[in-house]
């Protein structure tokens, strides 16, 4: 192994002498009093390596021995990642003892000895290539498939495949035979390394579900697709937050990733509080137990936040190659980028746009590429629906984070301030938000079948009277209530049904928070229908109130259980005004 | 601090800037102290036998071979409970004309707690003031700064909460204190009786700049020492942070470091996160809360300092003055608790959160009301109430000189709806108006 010593720091950036190759991203520890200290390589310049080290490093000399490891930074597949808490290298922070992250502490991702229920899938003279399913193990409620390890290399025979019974992750379940005739041995674990995107797949097709999520201003106005990717930038204040919780509750999947990127720690200690106690309300368990956190929050090393995004992503495509539908959520990309900036600052690197890297675009993208709905080996399909959030410097959007990412994603959730400081949550912008998937015939089709024929026609439909409505509140505002004809109002006072019905949710309210499909259907048809109407007010004031009466009641409906009897009594006081127009 | 046995003296300089020193020397540590010409000084970077050093107290009159000795150990603080009631520089050394503080050496700066070991926050700390307790009620284990222009009375109200808040220990981080407004703090606090439970940390605008890049580690390691060693309940009390941040562009810009937005250093994100991230509820019972201020440049909160804050904090507190109630108030559009959903109809009454999110969002609708009449439009009848509610809203309730029990301001909030809205206009849940609905029916 080659090895080497320090010869120049700055900060977590460090120069490594070397006695033999290298190679690029390749994982060292430099042991600095007993202590190692794992680092990555980032450039290489003769004999000199530039490494990022994942840790502080406080104390570090110039000559302290660096072991260079061989190989790159790796996940740890296996059984047991669902509920877990990684940091951002995978190391589980729930089995550290102190109070303290201690630097050099390093703890397995997955528990060595738990034993899992296995059950054969493949059998004796099988041929197999990588990511083909071996067993099954049940984690929690999860049919976790164990695979021919990503990193096998052509076709392979099962010899053996051990009987149904009680292993533990490093036992060998499998014994496969090479193209040479060599026998090589599987367990239920395997590694992967965490910058190479997993290609165990056979096609990725065009997204052509949509993912319901259960906020109505995503799945009714910009719907996200199952495989598709998504991002929310927005000035802080917002709601990304709760935003992004609210989709890690509700959404349809199977599993959902969280990826902390530099953010607050107090958040992700929100989620393992929380969500032990509140119900998927897909399947009825814990919602813990479909979760798992990447936490490397704004105070742990900058490196490593960088890291932690692709270790959520190559968790994400283990749990897609079983064929799950994986619901991954970075917050935020923008720590991410900026944890790349302070790195290509540091090495002297001729700087992009506000001091990012150049090659910042070409990264994003090819983050966001590796999310995808995938049609697997044996004809079962899995996915991996991405959301980023955006923190733009100032609120501008006008800043290379921002703009990489709108090249990449095919949704857009814009969050605005003016939205936010009127308390109008999820202040997601209903005219520049857009989602690419409702211009996909497969979309198009799928929600005819799904919710009625004709449904993305409404969706426009609604656009459009939001985008009248703003319109006609700008004329207001410049020409005066007077000034300008009654229909104006009826225009206005139009798209704010919509907005306070359709697009406002109380995203802490046990029923509102979450409206499902038919739901959704249901109100937006009866807004509609009420936006078909043309009413005859004698002036502003009385259109006004007649809306505000009207939005009263709807938002009533809202906060009602779906068909219940009050439901049902505020729908009739719907009815009931709507006659007399 | 002191100085090693047997060290050697190094007494060439290579290079000297406003900031930095740069020597040729053997066997230094990363972040290491060293005093050059009798001035502490910290290795920031070390390039094979190149170590520059940051020196605290500037490098006005240093000479090229000046002696320059190392400690071999980051700054450090000696913690015990005798630090309770003292005042101390950026070094960590008495300016009360008291002794030295005896106890166990802890190097500033240390490592992050586990987010795994962290608990929810989910204690109230009630202030009084409805601008904070209604619209943003703080929660212990918070982080949270005062945004407001430098003419604002920040310190006070920072002063009136500290005092007023349940807490076991206030620990004040004052950067570029003017001397007016540290002795201001030591008289409140004195004048409170509160001296006992109060620690200092002061570097005053007549101070090098460089020298505040010490304050926030030095407060927050005597706060971690009282809520981790002790289990108790810290407010620390940081002000300002814009002038941290300066002095941090001044350190980078002096080592040639390619500055982003507004001449400030790629890293002043994870910069402030470090200091604001120490905020925490332990398992135990201790807690460290921060309030902090970070002053504006006319409102502006695009600035990177600001913006980058933001990010971090848990919400923010705006100050402004308010032409038409004549007062202080906390600006319920630009200010933020995140955490207040965590005691808010929890801790609180269970109208708590409805009554502050409508009492806001009709104080919105007065805002569009006089940007109607200041274009010079005829206001309707709902324009003109609401600009009366807003104005009572303003005074009874937003103004920082109000002192009131958090039951007391809801029922304000409801008097203010009875007496100027209709139930339809409020939007509140019937339930709701049912039970606390004050005026006509």
């Amino acid at each position: 192994m080659t090895t080497g010593k320090v010869t120049g720091i700055i900060s977590n950036l460090v120069t490594v002498e070397v006695n033999g190759p290298v190679a690029q991203n390749e994982i060292c520890f430099i042991d600095l009093a007993g202590v190692k200290l794992m680092a990555e390589v980032i450039k290489v310049n003769g004999d000199k390596a530039s490494v990022q080290v994942y840790e502080s490093t406080r104390g570090l000399t110039i000559g302290c021995p660096v072991e260079f490891q061989g190989y790159m930074l790796e996940a740890t597949l296996g059984p047991g990642l669902l509920s877990s808490n990684f940091d951002g290298l995978q190391n589980n922070l729930a089995t550290m003892e102190d109070v303290f992250l201690k630097r050099g502490e390093y703890t397995k991702p997955l528990d060595d000895n738990k034993l899992w229920d296995f059950t054969p899938i493949a059998k004796a003279g099988d041929q197999v290539i990588a990511a083909d399913w071996l067993g099954e193990v049940k984690e929690g409620w999860l049919p976790h498939k164990i695979m021919v390890p990503f990193a096998f290399e052509g076709t392979y025979t099962v010899k053996k495949v051990a009987e149904a019974g009680q292993y533990k992750i490093n036992d060998t379940i499998a014994v496969l035979t090479n193209a040479d005739g060599e026998d090589v041995n599987v367990t239920m674990t395997q590694k992967w390394p965490v910058k190479v995107a997993v290609g165990s797949y056979v096609e990725k097709p065009r997204p052509f579900k949509v993912m319901e999520t259960g906020v109505r201003t995503i799945d009714t106005l910009n719907p996200i697709a199952e495989g598709g990717t998504g991002f929310i930038p927005g000035p802080f204040g917002c709601g990304k937050t709760v935003l992004q919780h609210a989709l890690a509750e509700q959404a349809d999947a199977d599993v959902i990733i969280m990826a902390a990127c530099g953010e607050r720690a107090n958040e992700v200690v929100e989620i393992f509080t929380e969500f032990p106690e509140l119900k998927d309300k897909h399947t009825g368990r814990s919602l813990m137990e479909r979760t798992i956190i990447i936490c490397n929050t704004s105070n742990m090393p900058v490196a490593a936040r960088e890291a932690s995004v692709y270790t959520a992503m190559t968790l994400g495509e283990y749990y897609r190659a079983m064929g799950m539908k994986v619901l991954l959520l970075a917050d935020s990309t923008s720590r991410w980028a900026q944890a790349l900036r302070e790195m290509s600052n540091r090495l002297e690197e001729l700087p992009g746009q506000d001091g990012f890297p150049v090659d910042l675009s070409a990264i994003i993208s090819s983050f966001y590429a590796r999310a995808g709905y995938v049609k697997l080996n044996n004809g079962k399909s899995g996915s991996i629906t991405f959301i980023g959030t955006v923190s733009p410097a100032g609120g501008n959007l006008k800043e290379p984070v921002t703009e990489s990412t709108k090249k990449a994603a095919r949704c857009f959730y814009g969050l605005s301030q003016n939205r936010a400081d009127k308390k109008r949550y999820p202040a997601v912008d209903p005219v520049d938000s857009y989602s690419k998937y409702l211009e996909y015939p497969e979309i198009i089709e799928y929600l005819d079948n799904k919710i009625e024929k004709g449904w993305v026609d409404k969706v426009t439909k609604t656009k459009y009277i939001i985008r009248k409505g703003k319109d006609a509140y700008e004329q207001i505002n410049i020409l005066g209530d007077d000034g300008v004809p009654m229909s104006y109002h009826e225009q206005y006072w139009k798209s704010e049904l919509i907005d306070f019905v359709i697009l406002q949710q109380d995203a802490f309210d046990d029923i509102d928070g979450c409206s499902p499909l038919d739901r959704q259907k249901f109100m937006l048809d009866l807004i509609l229908e009420i936006c078909d109407k043309s009413f005859k007010f004698n002036n502003f004031e009385e259109c006004m109130t007649y809306f505000k009466n009207l939005i009263n009641i709807c938002r009533q409906m809202n906060y009602s259980e779906y068909k219940s009897e009050q439901f049902e009594k505020y729908l009739g006081q719907l009815k009931e005004e709507l006659k007399h127009e | 601090m002191s100085e090693k046995a047997f060290q050697r003296i190094y007494t060439k300089l290579t290079a000297i800037t406003k900031a930095t020193v740069t020597l040729e020397a053997q066997g230094v540590a990363n972040d290491e102290l060293a005093l050059v010409a009798g001035r502490l000084a910290q290795v920031v970077k070390i390039k094979d036998k190149s170590v520059t050093l940051q020196v605290f107290g500037g490098t006005e009159d240093i000479p090229t071979n000046a002696e320059v000795t190392f400690f071999g150990e980051p700054p450090s603080l000696n913690v015990s409970d005798d630090l309770a009631g003292r005042f101390f520089n950026a070094y960590g050394e008495p300016i009360d004309g008291g002794p030295a503080v005896e106890g166990e050496k802890r190097q500033i700066g240390g490592p992050s707690v586990n987010p795994y070991k962290r608990r929810q926050p989910s204690q109230l700390i009630p202030t009084g003031i409805a601008g904070i307790d209604l619209n943003n009620t703080l929660v212990s284990g918070q982080k949270i700064p005062f945004f407001a222009d430098p003419d604002q009375p920040y310190n006070q109200v920072m002063s009136m909460v500290a005092l007023r808040a349940d807490v076991d220990k206030i620990i004040l981080g004052g950067m570029g204190l003017t001397n007016d407004d540290y002795l201001f703090f030591k008289n409140e606090f004195e004048s409170a009786g509160a001296l006992h439970k109060i620690i200092s940390f002061v570097n005053t605008t007549d101070q090098p700049p460089v020298e505040r890049l010490l304050i926030p580690d030095m407060a927050l390691t005597a706060a971690e020492y009282f809520a981790v060693d002790k289990n108790e309940k810290v407010l620390v009390l940081l002000t300002d942070m814009t002038l941290y941040a300066d002095a941090l562009s001044i350190v980078s810009n002096r080592m040639d470091q390619i500055p982003s937005k507004d001449s400030m250093p790629g890293s002043l994100y994870s910069d402030l996160a470090k200091i604001y991230e120490k905020a925490v509820q332990l398992p135990d019972g201790g807690s460290i809360t921060i309030i902090a201020v970070t002053t504006l440049n006319d409102g502006d909160i695009t600035h990177a300092i600001p913006d980058n804050t933001g990010y971090i904090t848990e919400g923010q507190l705006f100050l402004r003055a308010d032409p038409d109630s004549g007062k202080v108030i906390v600006d319920p559009f630009r200010s933020l608790s995140r955490l207040k959903q965590l005691v808010q109809n929890k801790k609180t009454r269970e109208d708590h959160s409805a009554v502050m999110n409508t009492s806001v969002r009709l104080y919105a609708d007065a805002a569009n009301a006089k940007t109607k009449l200041e274009n010079g439009f005829d206001l309707s009848d709902y324009d003109l109430r609401c600009l009366d509610y807003a104005k009572e809203y303003a005074t009874r309730l937003l103004a920082i000189d109000v002192n009131i029990s958090i039951e007391e301001m809801l029922d304000t909030a409801w008097e203010l709806f009875g007496k100027y809205f209709t139930k339809a206009e409020t939007g509140l849940k019937e339930k709701l108006i049912e039970k606390y609905w004050r005026g006509e029916a």
